[in-house]
């Protein structure tokens, strides 16, 4: 193993296959400068969860390229507003860099909101804000009052972290809404469940292809009101009566445990982490919920029998793709890694061994739990470079590659079979029909008679 | 059915806007210059700024051309912004050559190393004092500031940095023409060079992107594809008869740089899409390179004329609403008026002073109820559309929110082009581009001719 990751001398670190000992993997550092480096900003981590809340206007304070590369390209798909897909930007020019883009804030937020009337905006911060020094907090407080609704200020400036202090940038946003909202909005569920004591908010489910709306369909089943799903087909009123919710649910460990935490230390919410990718984990994400309203028996017994009827289903359907694939092997590159770790459990079921597995934004202890799931001599990789995954790929020899965007090309190029689990799935992989177009997704790319016409 | 379904929150009632740009029919100078370097061979594109823009280019490129796309970052932090890039940088130029061996690295700025104030020749001086770049390896650089221009003047910038850097002017003409070619797809890249060897005309183009992002799939990734200029060629620019800039706002500057620093006359023409524009380029070749026009380009003019006149009727009187960059909207403006069309909405983001007075020149002034927005957004152009409706629509794939919106028949042209394939493959220039385009507009005018047809109107013959 030592031979497939052979890496760049300052990257050693974070690079490690898994043997006997502790895997100490280095993680959390900076990008090497220079490298082909998969990661993005703060910017891009606090974009992308806030991204789905569509009755907010998303005003992006700063030149317009930040607002023109994150326009519609999340599938967060909403029920509703269609808000969030557009694209609003103060396009800050050099005019304003010299003289300061305050005044070009103001305007600006104020002809959006008389014009789309929302329920509240986000204004992001980019670099160069940062820089020329706006107070951006002065123009949110100025607007909100004015206009009556919130306006909150997400201090996201592209250099002062990575994609996970991005995050942070949202939660904190976020955390500024939660709470503000009096008495109980409309409740956009199931009507029978609107007034159950049983409440969960569902965090960090962007309601990618729909998945969100999935889950709460489980939950909802077993008995469960859901308070609000931050921030998936998310909801200005919802968000600000999260509070009102018994039990924090989350999902995506890097984007919402932050704000889970928060509001556990303000309002008193227990927070329980969950996955949805995979048989194991959506039962486990179901029975989590159900042990905590123990006090009604009927809900686990309902979350008991929802997993027995879908886990029968699925393994039924996944069962002639789990007989084509049983053998294969797969290397795993996506934004979290706790993500990660559900998906070497998912491919497990359809017999696939994970050979490589790496994360942008892992840190110590989410690699810890996903080298002690690995199988020896997997391949962990943190914040890694197309070279070196391409290298790692083929000495792992690797058929299969489950990534995001910037990694599709490279697999195909290698001609190897690949899986979108980052924010371009067109299908829902959540829960367990989720489960079943993992398994379809996977047959289809890595079995595709194409890659036998390849001559390497 | 026009129900609105995506963009419901835009209304027809128009407010004037100015501080505020809704859905951009332009992007930010950074990701041109990275498109631009690309177009190099072993050139390694690298951005000054954040590791987020690196990112999100990246991105946009492998959306658009599905390919890998190469570029590396400075990868700033909070400490960077206070002190400066210089450090990181100077680490980034190291790590480049040890692990990624490129020939040259082409950094570009971002807003936020231009106002932090980078010195960016004085931090490649000391790269170069320190021993960081080996003998035979440059670095090259470009400013890019996002709140200047857009993604056209940065490509821009950018190809006038490898005419800056390397063009060399020995006193000794030879007799290759430069061709500075505008921001188009791989495939135009391959048409154009198509066209010039069929001409019998040598050449050297720059940049030239095709066998970089179509490269094929071979089983082995390649940091750096075969295709690209070869460093050598852009250094013998300097030595060229005479060079051609196609479009002028991505490759005028580099063509008035080569024409003061090397005194190689320049011509700026249109990009060569229609028939009358490529009439231009094929004319200007031909008396530049003392060459006669070969019976066979005579012969692929003659039948983009016989296609054009073939499917006259079905192209008469009807509007179009175009959007994109300044380069492509004039000639593709003047084919369309050349059918017999009538532009009567047109947006591009990119701002600037020349493009207006030239698209007079092509199609004449804007008639009452007709709306040409230099700069605008797509926001504003779907305004219109929806108070007053146009029989097509031709843009990015962000069009298809429009289109979709309103009903309208939409071909995709420029970029991004983020969900349909061909544009890398197949090109949009010269005649056989001029073909392409037209079979693109007719498929889409007569599939709605079909879609609305009564039974009895639902014809067999077309």
């Amino acid at each position: 193993m030592e031979a497939a990751i052979a890496v760049l001398e300052g990257r050693r670190d974070q690079v490690k296959a898994v043997g006997p000992g502790a895997l100490e993997l280095e993680c959390g550092k900076p990008s090497l400068a220079g490298s082909v480096s998969q990661r993005a900003c703060v910017f891009c981590g606090s974009r992308v969860v806030l991204y789905p809340i569509a009755d907010a206007i998303h005003l992006v304070h700063g030149p317009v390229g930040c607002a023109a590369f994150t326009w519609d390209i999340r599938g967060s798909v909403s029920s509703g507003p269609q808000l969030h897909r557009l694209s609003f930007s103060t396009d800050l020019r050099e005019g304003e860099v010299i003289f300061g883009g305050e005044k070009k804030l103001y305007a600006a937020l104020s002809a959006l909101i008389e014009e789309h009337a929302p329920k509240a905006a986000f204004v992001y911060s980019t670099c160069i804000v940062g820089l020329i020094g706006d107070d951006v907090s002065a123009v949110c407080r100025r607007v909100a009052s004015e206009r009556g609704i919130p306006v909150i200020p997400v201090q996201s400036e592209g250099f002062k972290g990575t994609k996970k202090d991005g995050y942070r940038a949202a939660c904190d946003a976020l955390f500024e809404l939660v709470g503000t909202g009096e008495g109980e909005a409309p409740y956009r569920g199931d009507p029978e469940l609107a007034d159950s004591p049983y409440s969960i908010n569902i965090m960090g489910e962007f309601n990618l292809a729909g998945e969100a709306w999935i889950i709460r369909k489980y939950y909802e089943e077993m008995g469960v009101r859901v308070q609000s799903i931050v921030t998936g087909d998310g909801r200005v009123e919802e968000i600000r009566r999260a509070h009102r919710a018994r039990l924090d649910v989350v999902q995506c460990s890097g984007s919402m445990n932050y704000l889970a935490r928060s509001m556990e230390e303000r309002y008193g919410i227990p927070r329980r982490q969950v996955s949805y990718f995979g048989l194991d984990d959506a039962a486990e994400a179901l029975y989590e919920v159900a042990d905590f309203f123990k006090e009604e028996p009927s809900i686990m017994a309902r979350a008991t029998a929802i997993v027995a009827r879908e886990t029968q289903a699925v393994q039924a359907a996944i069962e002639p793709f789990r007989r084509d694939l049983e053998g294969k092997r797969a290397a795993v590159y996506v934004g979290g890694a706790f993500k990660a770790r559900s998906l070497v459990k998912a491919l497990r079921l359809l017999g696939i061994s994970t050979v490589l597995v790496g994360s942008q934004t892992g840190n110590r202890e989410d690699y810890e739990a996903l080298a002690a799931i690995c199988d020896p001599d997997t391949v962990i990789v943190d914040d890694s470079n197309p070279a070196e995954l391409s290298r790692i790929v083929r000495k792992t020899g690797a058929e299969l590659f489950i990534g995001g965007v910037k990694e599709r090309p490279i697999a195909y190029k290698l001609g190897l079979g690949f899986c979108d689990h980052n924010h371009e799935r067109k299908i829902p992989l959540a829960g367990f029909e989720g489960m079943v177009n993992f398994a379809r997704e996977v047959h289809a790319s890595a079995l595709s008679p194409i890659w036998s016409l390849v001559r390497a | 059915m026009p129900s609105s379904k995506l963009l419901k929150h835009t209304e027809a009632a128009i407010v004037p806007r100015e501080a505020l740009t809704v859905n951009p029919a332009k992007t930010c100078q950074p990701i041109g210059a990275m498109y631009a370097a690309l177009g190099v061979h072993r050139c390694l594109p690298h951005s000054h700024g954040s590791q987020g823009c690196c990112s999100y280019h990246r991105s946009a490129l492998t959306r658009h051309y599905k390919e890998p796309v190469m570029a590396a970052t400075s990868s700033f932090t909070e400490g960077a912004s206070v002190f400066g890039g210089q450090s990181n940088l100077l680490q980034a130029i190291t790590t480049e050559f040890s692990l990624y061996d490129p020939e040259i690295i082409a950094v570009h700025t971002t807003c936020l190393s231009e106002t932090i104030g980078d010195d960016i020749p004085q931090i490649i001086g000391k790269a170069k004092a320190e021993g960081k770049i080996p003998a035979g390896r440059y670095v090259i650089h470009a400013n890019t500031p996002s709140y200047i221009g857009s993604h056209v003047t940065g490509y821009s910038a950018m190809v006038r940095a490898f005419v800056d850097y390397f063009a060399e002017s020995t006193g000794r003409r030879h007799g290759k023409l430069s061709i500075l070619a505008g921001w188009v797809e791989p495939s135009d890249m391959a048409e154009l060079k198509r066209m010039l060897a069929e001409l019998g005309a040598p050449f050297i183009l720059l940049p030239d992107t095709s066998g970089v992002l179509d490269a094929p799939l071979t089983g082995r990734f390649e940091m750096y594809p075969e295709g690209g200029t070869r460093l050598d060629d852009i250094r013998l620019m300097g030595d060229s008869y005479a060079a051609i800039g196609l479009g002028p706002f991505a490759t005028g500057a580099a063509a008035k740089l080569l024409d003061t620093k090397c005194k190689v006359p320049m011509n700026i023409l249109d990009l060569p899409i229609g028939l009358s524009a490529t009439d231009r380029f094929i004319d200007k070749v031909r008396k530049l390179a003392k060459v006669g026009v070969p019976d066979s380009i005579a012969k692929e003019r003659g039948r983009l004329l016989d296609m054009m006149s073939d499917m006259h009727q079905y192209t008469y009187g009807k509007t179009v609403a175009l959007a994109g960059d300044p380069d492509q909207l004039a000639p593709l403006a003047e084919f369309l008026t050349d059918l017999d069309m009538k532009v009567k909405y047109l947006v591009t983001g990119t701002p600037g002073k020349s493009f207006e007075p030239r698209l007079e020149e092509l199609i004449g002034k804007a008639e009452p109820g007709d709306y040409r927005g230099a700069p605008a957004d797509l926001f504003a152009l779907h305004q219109r559309l929806k108070s007053q409706g146009t029989d097509l629509l031709i843009a990015n794939t962000y069009g298809k929110l429009i289109a979709h919106d309103e009903d309208i028949p939409f071909v995709r042209f420029g970029f991004p082009i983020l969900d349909r394939v061909g544009h890398s493959d197949f090109p949009y220039v010269g005649y056989r581009g001029g073909m392409r385009l037209l079979e693109k507009i007719l498929s889409v005018l007569m599939d709605r001719i079909e879609r609305d047809a009564p039974n009895e109107k639902f014809e067999l013959v077309m």
